[in-house]
């Protein structure tokens, strides 16, 4: 079946040290186990990412990722039968360095057995003003195919364009600032082909029609971020992102993080993150009667929701003097709590009158296990 | 209009006059404190990015999500 939360397909890596001068990304091997456990669905795989630089002017790397679901969530359990599957990605990308500029491309593929996606993406950054200032450009184009199981004449496209800006600078000795913001336009086919929305059939039962989207999508997301270093030799990062897009969804999160070393050797990671959403247009619980607009959605990601994480990290980090061309290594840990209050999705595997079952909400929480090697 | 031609005023009155003299308040040797790991929340950028496809999947808000984020090419 269909992963809709499971359409990554190629990734950037390119900015992480952008808020400095221009500098390629480090040479490491990073093998992550990921596992995800709430609201009925069970996600977990590895993740793979090699990067190695040349000549201090290039820079290559590989991704290989992997979900291994399974599922049994409230949309599968109240209209379908739980199920298992396997989404795999796979990305490349180069990095140039040019002077005080950083050219990166990169490529990404996902496959799943109804699902696949490729995508193309571009970036530079710039830094100036005595390297306190660093302006970023990004474009990306998705293709993505459709398809459903048990159904061969099934198939559909949809493409995706993403538009990108980033200005970042150094305020202080002990602050810098970032803001950027992204245009993503989708066109094509957008639903979900399994999803469906309820409508009254009477005022004690209901029934299901399958949901039915706009062939377009824009949205707009802009992000603030400030990292301030503490008199203590501490990280406190913060960040403010608002959104809204043409399905008539805003949205805004902020989060605060704090990472505090620990002696030569050790890490603790805290974070908080407060996300709120408002529905989209077409969107309802439960419909008055069969077909009662032009487009119908009951997917809870289109609802109106509040969600909090909490989030906790260790990490570690060694090194041997024989060890000749690996310069360090680490381990790191992080497990996420996740809380999801829904205002207006219900949860229907409560029998009664319709419309008044109780709001749903879940809990979910993420591990993390990551091993690096700096070489 | 009015108020779009009076802000284009304080602009150009701003570049015309101040910003010709700004010059780089930090030498490059008062910059260790940003350099060191502490100030960089994205510093592994494959767990990162599978925390951002995680908020992705269950929310309707999507891009500018930071240094490891960004082009995800996908809904």
């Amino acid at each position: 079946m269909q992963l809709m939360w499971g359409l990554r397909v190629g990734v950037l890596w390119l900015l992480t040290a952008s808020a400095l001068a221009a500098v390629l990304p480090e040479d490491r091997l990073d093998v992550l186990r990921h596992a995800y456990d709430g609201g009925g669905m069970d996600i977990k795989g590895p993740s793979v990412l090699v990067r190695k630089s040349f000549a201090d002017k290039v820079s290559v790397r590989a991704n290989y990722y992997v979900d291994k679901v399974s599922a049994a969530s409230i949309d599968v359990v109240t209209s379908a039968s739980p199920y298992s599957e396997e989404r795999t990605e796979k990305s490349v990308g180069i990095d140039y360095l040019a002077g005080k500029a950083i050219y990166s491309l990169s490529y990404g593929n996902s496959e799943e057995s109804d699902f696949e996606a490729n995508s193309v993406h571009f970036d530079m950054s710039q830094d100036f003003f005595g390297d306190l200032t660093t302006l970023s450009l990004g474009y990306s184009k998705g293709w993505d195919e459709v398809f459903r199981t048990g159904d061969n004449s099934f198939a559909e496209e949809a493409d995706r364009q993403h538009f990108r800006i980033g200005l970042s600078q150094v305020l202080t000795k002990n602050l810098i600032g970032s803001i950027g913001h992204e245009l993503i336009t989708d066109e094509g086919y957008l639903n979900n082909p399994y999803r469906s929305v309820r409508y009254l059939t009477s005022p004690n039962s209901y029934s299901f029609e399958p949901e039915r989207y706009p062939n377009t999508r824009t949205s707009d997301a802009t992000a603030l971020r400030l990292s301030y270093y503490l008199p203590w030799r501490a990280g406190l990062h913060g960040e403010y992102r608002i959104y809204s897009d043409s399905w008539g969804v805003d949205a805004n999160s902020w989060q605060l993080q704090l990472i505090q070393p620990i002696g030569q050797s050790w890490t603790v990671e805290t974070r908080y993150r407060s996300y709120q959403q408002g529905d989209a247009d077409f969107y309802a619980d439960l419909f008055p009667f069969q077909n009662a607009q032009n487009f119908l959605a009951r997917d809870k990601e289109l609802s109106e929701f509040s969600s909090t994480v909490i989030g906790l990290g260790v990490g570690f980090q060694f090194s041997k003097p024989n060890w000749n061309t690996i310069s360090k290594a680490g381990l790191h840990l992080w497990v996420d709590r996740f809380n999801f209050d829904y205002d207006n999705f219900r949860d229907i595997r409560v029998q009664t009158t319709p419309g008044t079952e109780p709001l749903y909400s879940f809990d979910a929480t993420v591990t993390r296990l990551l091993f690096t090697l700096w070489y | 209009m009015r108020q779009t031609a009076l802000i284009s005023l304080l602009i150009a009155a701003a570049l015309s006059s101040g910003c010709s003299s700004v010059q780089p308040w930090l030498k490059p040797y008062e910059r260790a404190r940003l350099a060191d790991p502490v100030m960089n929340p994205a510093a592994n950028p494959a767990s990162d990015n599978y925390m951002h496809h995680v908020h992705q999947a269950r929310e309707a808000m999507r891009g500018a999500e930071g240094s490891a984020g960004g082009g995800c090419g996908c809904n």
